[in-house]
């Protein structure tokens, strides 16, 4: 019996070491947790929502919003080969980024299947960030391999991070007292003295994932707290709120961005042949240069170019108000013959409509295209069939997400 | 500017031989060597005043194909020289001795039981490596997405194998992969048979007769020459054999060009995707071409010449992570007169200093662990016997693959590792030849590392890449670039580092020379 107990005793003691880790700014975030609705992030205790998520998406699109981007993972790459082995690793032609630039890219397998996209952010001529939603750090070693000044290094840990989105989320930054934050342009980074003080740098990104005007802000952890203290000061009349997952996953649908694990599948992680998706598959063409120098998956990205990819990711309309979760697509409302599947779905209250994305074979996309729904009333199945419109534009995309300084609200 | 049909980078026998069948056939072909004379490992160089010598000192399987395509012999290449006698020495003068070869081989040090037994095994291995012998000409098949001819290749492989009979087929998938020292145990009783034996799997490779890795594969690779695995010196020694390749390929047209460095292959990538265009020379100068074709070690090729920015990163990452760390240093003695070995009458055979095959495996843990082997083992041969323009009349050269010297030493290889290293060598060769030391005039050793910087080949294998089953066949020097053509259109690989492998055999030049000629059909 003895034995028993101290086993199971030993037992919780094994997973000591597998706790969550809590992100840098924890301390002040969870105390909006009061439903303590943690789910995890590459290690990291994570909100999937804080308060109620509806309230927090309503907040990034109506006031402003901090998303905790700390378990994301951001890479340093540098030296004198940073730039020859980032731009071989990525689609993208990199070659003219400038210093204090971001631009968004993927990277693919030696067979053109996309691993992961992310963002890379140049910080000084030998020195860039890779940014990306899941560990990529072997890979990254890998596409090192063979250069002789370049470095890769996980800087995940020591960089505290914040997405900070909204309409009103420049009237914030410029309360904080961020002088000329109005004039930084979608992709471009400043640095501020952190509460005037020039040995603590606040590096600011006009970037996000919400589709919508929004920064983000990078500082070392022994700021963290203080600058949500700042941040959240100056947005108090702001209608500020953090958000978790189920609001970011909203937002992004409306913009159109992609999700891994729901629009694609990691390359690197896939088991079955071909369960991944090139970046033709997924719409993201614009993203494959073929007249930069060379890059990985080159050659299998160019065949695939010319044949053209079985499916192609497509924004959908879809009739009714109903969500198509996981629902399959016909080519008429018999639907005998199977086209394509739902990837992502949702009701958009900013754009009031029934919102999709798909991938959808792409010989049928110019064709009709009929969602198969199955959703419940009050605990009854229900079964409906309807319509969808391919959409070429973000569901939301206003303009003040572009203007330069951005317009007021 | 001149362009030409193919530039082949390095000068060694598979460079030439790749470059003499594309001339043949009307391409307008250049030749790039980085050193100052051809021939790269079987390149003959003065190592002390009047003393010459080549780091490769016979010949085992050169291709009687490609001897005869290139008509070597009337460019002075003996390819019928006779074989040399194999001697198991032993420092009490107890020698084995292999006589000359195949079947009719004699037999002295050894049991009667040995001998009937040495007759069988020879002829069991013989079927083998007959089976296997077209394919060491053959282009293998790609892994993945086979044309029917590689399927063929395949379907023919399988229908040889059939042939051989349930019993033998069953023998050879077994014994392919065995390690030497199984196979030894089950067929021999001398200890100093079972290691002469098992050398000739193990020369060359980071293996010892424990090693598991298809030893007895490369022993059957070696055994496609025309004396079954027996070993020859042809008159005017492994000179005379480059310097033949040499003058058929001028014959043939091919323009050559010795200590011409090449510093990069030029690619270029534009929408359609990439091309070899030519290379870049150490001095600048640049040189165009529809193909290139490298008979350099695959690791420099693609590394150092092509460039990881101009490769897939999972390639590259193979390519790095070949097996190719030499483990054999080269000792070159000039002597003012031919030693006396106890108990051995003629010095022309190719003598090996591994009384058992403990004494092979005991020297391979020591540079496993990145140390010269306190009492290495090795193979030797006095070249100056065939050619005795190697040496100052009445001196002579010795020449000796010293087994197991480490690529990389722990401690790095000083001057004072070297010297030590030399010593222990004259040390063991003095335990059989007590005179040798008072005939030794100057000499040499030149580790893996030497090898390396002098004859431009990474890790200085000799093969440019271990021959294990992981890298051989289909899977050499890795998968996509093991048919000659390389993940780069216009870009071949015509080195040891492709199948068949290294030894002077020429059937990668051969091979590659095909299918350079077959992509411009």
């Amino acid at each position: 019996m003895n034995t028993l107990m101290n086993s199971n005793h030993d037992l919780a003691a094994a997973y000591e070491d597998e706790q969550l880790q809590v992100t840098h700014f924890h301390a002040r975030s969870s105390k909006f947790n009061i439903r303590e609705a943690w789910t995890a992030w590459n290690g990291y205790k994570f909100a999937d929502y804080y308060y109620d998520a509806q309230y927090e998406y309503f907040c990034v699109r109506n006031s402003c919003a901090t998303y905790d981007i700390c378990p994301m993972q951001k890479y340093y790459i540098t030296g004198k080969d940073a730039m020859t082995m980032l731009n071989r690793l990525v689609t993208r032609d990199i070659s003219k980024l400038n210093i204090n630039r971001v631009t968004y890219l993927c990277w693919c397998t030696d067979d053109g299947r996309m691993i992961d996209d992310g963002t890379v952010f140049r910080l000084s001529e030998d020195k860039y960030m890779l940014t990306s939603g899941s560990p990529c750090i072997a890979w990254f070693k890998k596409a090192a391999v063979g250069y002789d000044d370049v470095e890769v290094t996980d800087v995940s840990d020591e960089i505290a991070a914040l997405a900070f989105q909204g309409p009103t989320s420049c009237e914030v930054l410029k309360k904080m007292g961020l002088e000329g934050i109005e004039n930084l342009k979608p992709f471009n980074i400043m640095h501020f003295p952190f509460k005037g003080d020039s040995d603590k740098k606040l590096t600011i990104s006009r970037t996000g994932f919400t589709g919508d005007l929004g920064y983000e802000l990078w500082i070392d952890p022994s700021q963290a707290l203080d600058l949500w203290d700042e941040l959240y000061l100056a947005g108090e009349d702001y209608n500020i709120h953090p958000y978790g997952e189920t609001a970011l996953n909203m937002a992004r649908i409306e913009a159109g961005f992609i999700l891994p694990g729901t629009e694609f599948n990691e390359a690197l992680k896939t088991v079955h042949l071909h369960h991944d998706q090139t970046p033709f598959e997924l719409n993201l063409g614009w993203l494959v240069d073929f007249k930069k120098p060379h890059f990985n998956g080159r050659t299998a990205l160019l065949k695939d170019k010319t044949d053209g990819p079985e499916y192609t990711l497509v924004k959908l309309d879809i009739d009714g108000n109903k969500a198509a979760d996981d629902s399959y697509l016909y080519d008429s409302k018999k639907c005998k013959n199977h086209i394509g599947y739902i990837t992502s779905t949702m009701w958009s209250p900013v754009v009031k409509a029934n919102i999709a994305l798909a991938m959808v074979k792409t010989k049928y996309i110019k064709g009709q295209i009929w969602a198969e729904i199955y959703y419940s009333k009050e605990i009854r199945p229900k079964q409906k069939i309807v319509e969808c419109t391919v959409v070429n534009k973000p569901f939301w995309a206003p303009a003040r997400a572009r203007a330069t300084p951005p317009l007021r609200y | 500017m001149n362009h030409y049909d193919t530039i082949i980078i390095g000068g060694g026998h598979n460079g030439l031989i790749c470059a003499t069948y594309l001339a043949k056939k009307g391409q307008k072909v250049l030749v790039l060597e980085a050193s100052t004379e051809l021939g790269g490992l079987a390149a003959t160089r003065e190592f002390s005043p009047g003393f010459n010598a080549s780091v490769a000192h016979t010949l085992s399987h050169f291709s009687a194909k490609v001897a005869k395509d290139l008509n070597l012999a009337a460019y002075g290449f003996d390819f019928n020289a006779a074989p040399m006698t194999n001697i198991a020495l032993n420092s009490d003068g107890e020698h084995v001795i292999v006589e000359g070869w195949g079947a009719s081989s004699k037999l002295s040090g050894v049991s009667d039981k040995d001998k009937e037994s040495y007759r069988e095994y020879h002829q069991l291995l013989k079927r083998f490596a007959d089976l296997l012998k077209p394919f060491w000409l053959k282009t293998m098949p790609r892994i993945g997405h086979s044309s029917l001819k590689e399927s063929l290749t395949y379907a023919h492989l399988g229908l040889k194998m059939r042939m051989l009979g349930k019993h033998d087929m069953g023998e050879f998938m077994r014994v392919a992969t065995l390690p030497a020292r199984d196979l030894m145990d089950e067929n021999f009783d001398n200890k100093q048979l079972k290691a002469l034996l098992s050398w000739d799997g193990l020369i060359g490779s980071k293996m010892a007769p424990r090693s598991p890795n298809a030893t007895i594969l490369s022993l059957l690779y070696r055994m496609s020459g025309k004396y079954e695995g027996a070993h020859a010196l042809p008159k005017g020694g492994i000179e005379s054999l480059i310097n033949a390749l040499k003058s058929a390929a001028i014959t043939a047209g091919v323009e050559i060009r010795t200590g011409a460095k090449v510093k990069k292959i030029s690619i270029k990538a534009d929408e359609n995707g990439l091309r070899s265009e030519g290379v870049e020379l150490q001095s600048g100068e640049q040189l165009l071409s529809n193909n290139v074709a490298s008979a350099v070690d695959p690791k420099r090729t693609f590394l150092d010449m092509v460039g990881a920015e101009n490769l897939e990163i999972d390639f590259t990452h193979r390519i790095n992570r070949l097996r190719c760390e030499g483990y054999v240093a080269k000792l070159h003695l000039a002597l003012s007169d031919l030693p006396k070995f106890t108990g051995l009458d003629s010095l022309d055979g190719r003598m090996v200093i591994a009384e058992e095959m403990d004494s092979i495996e005991f020297a391979f843990d020591d540079a496993k662990y990145g140390e010269a082997s306190q009492k290495p083992v090795m193979e030797i041969v006095i070249p100056s016997l065939a050619d005795s323009s190697l040496a100052p009349k009445g001196q002579h050269v010795l020449s000796a693959h010293v087994m197991y010297v480490p690529y990389k030493h722990k401690n790095g290889w000083t001057e004072e590792a070297k010297a030590e290293l030399y010593e222990r060598v004259i040390d063991t060769l003095a335990s059989y030849a007590p005179d040798i030391r008072e005939k030794i005039i100057a000499g040499e050793i030149l580790t893996p590392l030497d090898l390396e910087q002098q004859y431009h080949v990474t890790g200085g294998h000799w093969h440019h890449g271990e021959l294990s089953i992981s890298q051989m066949l289909m899977m050499r020097p890795t998968y996509e670039a093991a048919q000659y053509n390389t993940p780069i259109p216009g870009l071949y690989l015509c080195g040891a580092g492709s199948h068949p492998g290294g030894g002077l055999m020429g059937g990668p030049g051969h091979n590659a020379a095909n299918e350079i000629l077959k992509a411009k059909q």
